[in-house]
């Protein structure tokens, strides 16, 4: 159904297609990975062979950058994302409380996925929207000056968390 | 440089301009009104582009004749969504905290009536004689807008805009000027780099200028990611060609060919808006071969980061935007002489480069006559945490740390007693009440133990525990510490469990003389500005708060009530009202539950300390307290 769920077998194809798009470019590893992970919503280990093919890398030299920066997942995420905001103004004015309250909600860790795919937690350095402190975001919304009881509302939008 | 170059470098730029100017008409002929929204991330996190919706409803029932605008932001974050309405005849007018109902209400009233609805306004934009202006606001005694000029007065997806008040204005004259000349107005205009070290910018451009090998590159550094910065993304939002002309004005006087943007991936509206604006640049001949008819020739790109805090440093920068791991190396050599490709590069963070442009029209003695004696011009702050009016301010350097908490900020909310500001980030450090009236520059602040950082200000009051805050930033330092060196990797790592064991009442006197010691250590064996800053948060409240840290340690007493491990919430038998339900029906998770005599007691293994009960509590009653250490919760209670 959802082109997350597709955990079975990654499209080899189109992973294939998108490393041939960047033959010509310099240095194009970052942008390829952001590409394919744009396309499968993560980057499967299949996927780091033809890559490395691709850009005359040894494949552990691609594995190094997808595990060094924190944006590259190799793991499919949820439908949802839930980005909680650990940044100094969240932190001053109650973000581990909200934090902590998300998590019971969803019922996963931080990096946890719920098991019906539908949502995975993460926390962020900073949003940069430090004057709507605490906030979050899910997916492109933001929502700020959280407060407790706010939060189940929230998360219900995007479907029920599962349970 | 020829002189047939320089008379065409004029012609085409007047004939830009006045292709701008012409498109503008309708936006400065004053005979229709303006709406002004907006939609930074700022904005649209506040809800503004509901409110942009309702505006375009209401207007196309009635008015289809007024312009509706998107602009970035003023800096008034607090107040967003904010809407600007300028009626011809009337003064501008900033409305603020406007929802999708008092949007439509403007329209009706104001844009089509002649109602000004003063009950929603900030004030006027321009001082007149019957509505109040927002420049009598005490703030704007301090403010002083140089790079923050255009942000929210002009759209930043529109080119005609930002050239029609005044843009690539700077550019067209210094390609009329000689490279060294404009290295050396930077040189005279004091200029320091406005990515937190506050080093001489033209001794960069100098450097990078004399050094051999081609193609050399310049580098806007936006991967901003300090926590409580984001004065770069606004500025990004808000104005992007400004940094785009500053680049490409740095890339003339230093002879770069090829220019690169790194912005932070959590930046999607800034990566948006920066590819629009290199598309019109484009466009207009701004970029790419012979541009202005000068024959300088230069093509910037836009490269997206992908979440590590340490690529702000700039050999790390450069090292993942050829496409490896974000690790930063030994310095020298500096990216001047040897960057990008193993070519002279010049980095410069987003604000300097924003400077640049400003300092070519204005002159370089008006940018020294701003500002301290070794710090010129103004600084950009974003302020956060426990302060009224939080957002973006500009003012000149040498401001005060109280004019800017207190008269631009209008001061600690709910009447709470200041405490501390935390500026610079996790490089930075907190200053105390004491600190208040130090003027604040590149020097000063390094002074007292503190860095400008990237500039983001979070303001501490009472209830904040700075060891608690200490503990918070080794905690970021440490989770982004890329691992090269070992005294950065291991070391944030032994100051974290030691700071960890203080707010959990662990710890011993002895680690206090520890901790001084790591951090020396860490700042001596660290490769880049990460490590070598990561222990002033814990020794600036080390010299500062003491006696908090003692007190964690000697009584297991947090003195702000702030470190959960060593409170509790405790409801005083003797004040709870017992048949108010008030704080059960506050506690998200059942922790709360009448006793056979209707006092309610709190379950301590079940809250989650949320201080949710505590401002349920009717204040009549105010029964709950917090009790540092826990064990002050009296036993019998706790077994209910």
């Amino acid at each position: 159904m959802d082109k997350h769920q597709e955990t079975a077998e990654p499209d080899l194809k189109r992973i294939e297609e998108i490393v041939s798009r960047y033959r010509d470019q310099k240095w194009p590893l970052i942008s390829l990975l952001q590409e394919v992970q744009e396309e499968l919503g993560y980057i499967p280990p299949e996927a780091i062979r033809p890559i490395a093919r691709g850009t005359g890398l040894f494949p552990a030299q691609v594995q190094g950058v997808i595990s060094f920066y924190e944006q590259f997942h190799t793991t499919p995420r949820g439908k949802n994302i839930v980005k909680v905001c650990r940044g100094t103004a969240c932190h001053v004015r109650g973000g581990r409380t909200i934090l902590k309250i998300v998590k019971q909600n969803l019922g996963v860790e931080e990096g946890g996925t719920t098991p019906d795919m539908n949502f995975t937690l993460e926390t962020v350095p900073c949003l940069g929207t430090c004057f709507l402190a605490p906030s979050m975001m899910v997916n492109k919304d933001y929502f700020g000056k959280l407060a407790p009881p706010k939060l189940k509302s929230i998360l219900q939008q995007y479907g029920s968390p599962g349970e | 440089m020829k002189i047939a170059d320089t008379l065409d470098v004029d012609s085409t730029f007047q004939h830009l301009r006045s292709q701008a100017l012409a498109s503008m008409r309708d936006h400065l002929d004053g005979t229709r009104p303006i709406v002004m929204v907006g939609t930074a991330t700022c904005g649209k996190a506040a809800g503004a582009l509901e409110v942009l919706q309702a505006i375009r409803e209401e207007l196309a029932k009635d008015q289809p004749d007024a312009r509706v605008v998107e602009v970035g932001c003023m800096g008034h974050c607090y107040a967003e969504p904010l809407v600007i309405i300028n009626k011809p005849g009337n003064p501008p007018m900033a409305y603020g905290y406007v929802t999708p109902e008092i949007a439509r209400r403007l329209v009706r009233d104001y844009v089509i009536g002649d109602d000004p609805s003063l009950e929603f306004t900030l004030g006027a934009l321009e001082e007149n004689d019957l509505i109040p202006s927002i420049y009598d606001l005490p703030r704007f005694a301090y403010e002083q807008n140089i790079v923050l000029k255009n942000c929210g007065h002009i759209d930043p997806e529109n080119i005609d805009h930002y050239i029609a008040s005044g843009g690539y204005e700077a550019l067209a004259r210094a390609l009329r000027m000689q490279p060294q000349e404009i290295v050396e107005e930077i040189k005279l205009s004091g200029l320091r780099g406005r990515g937190g070290a506050g080093y001489p910018t033209w001794q960069k451009w100098r450097v990078c200028r004399d050094s051999k090998g081609r193609p050399k590159y310049v580098i806007c550094n936006a991967d901003e990611g300090d926590p409580g910065a984001f004065m770069d993304r606004a500025i990004l939002e808000s104005d992007p060609h400004s940094v785009i002309e500053g680049m490409i004005v740095a890339a003339y006087a230093v002879g770069a060919r090829y220019g690169y943007i790194y912005v932070r991936a959590e930046y999607p509206l800034a990566v948006h808006r920066i590819e629009i604006a290199l598309r019109q640049a484009r466009r207009r001949g701004l970029l790419g071969k012979n541009i202005l008819g000068s024959g300088f020739d230069i093509d910037i790109r836009l490269f997206q980061g992908s979440g590590a805090f340490v690529c702000g440093e700039e050999t790390a920068l450069i090292a993942s935007l050829e496409g490896r791991q974000g690790l930063p190396r030994h310095r020298p050599p500096f990216p001047a002489v040897h960057g990008l490709n193993g070519k002279p590069t010049l980095i410069n963070n987003v604000k300097t480069l924003a400077y640049v442009p400003r300092i070519i029209t204005n002159g370089a003695s008006w940018f020294s006559s701003i500002g301290t004696e070794k710090s010129k011009g103004t600084a950009v702050f974003a302020l956060a945490g426990k302060v009224v009016n939080a957002g973006l301010t500009e003012v000149p350097m040498g401001t005060t740390l109280r004019q800017i908490v207190f008269d631009v900020g209008g001061g600690i909310p709910n009447g709470k007693q200041f405490k501390a500001v935390q500026i610079g980030g996790p490089s930075g450090g907190c200053l105390p009440q004491s600190a208040l009236d130090l003027p604040i520059d590149f020097d000063s602040l390094r002074e007292v133990g503190a860095m400008m950082g990237s500039g983001g200000m979070v303001v501490l009051d009472e209830d904040d525990c700075m060891v608690e805050v200490a503990r918070y930033f080794l905690e970021f330092t440490q989770r982004e510490s890329c691992g090269k060196c070992t005294m950065c990797r291991l070391g944030t790592k032994q100051m974290l469990e030691m700071l960890k064991d203080f707010t959990i009442g662990q710890g011993s006197m002895e680690d206090l003389d520890k901790l001084y010691e790591m951090a020396e250590d860490i700042k001596e064996g660290s490769l880049c500005g990460l490590g070598r800053t990561a222990p002033n948060p814990v020794l600036t409240t080390l010299r500062y708060f003491r006696d908090e840290y003692e007190a964690h340690i000697k009584e297991r007493h947090c003195p702000a009530l702030m470190c959960h491990d060593l409170i509790a919430y405790y409801v005083l038998p003797h004040k709870c009202e017992r048949s108010c339900d008030a704080c059960v029906g506050a506690c998200t998770v059942e922790a709360i539950s009448p006793d056979r005599k209707g006092i309610k007691v709190i379950d301590q293994e079940k809250c989650v300390k949320c201080n949710l009960c505590l401002l349920a509590c009717p204040p009549q009653y105010n029964a709950i307290i917090k009790l540092s250490p826990p064990e002050l919760v009296p036993a019998a209670k706790k077994v209910k």
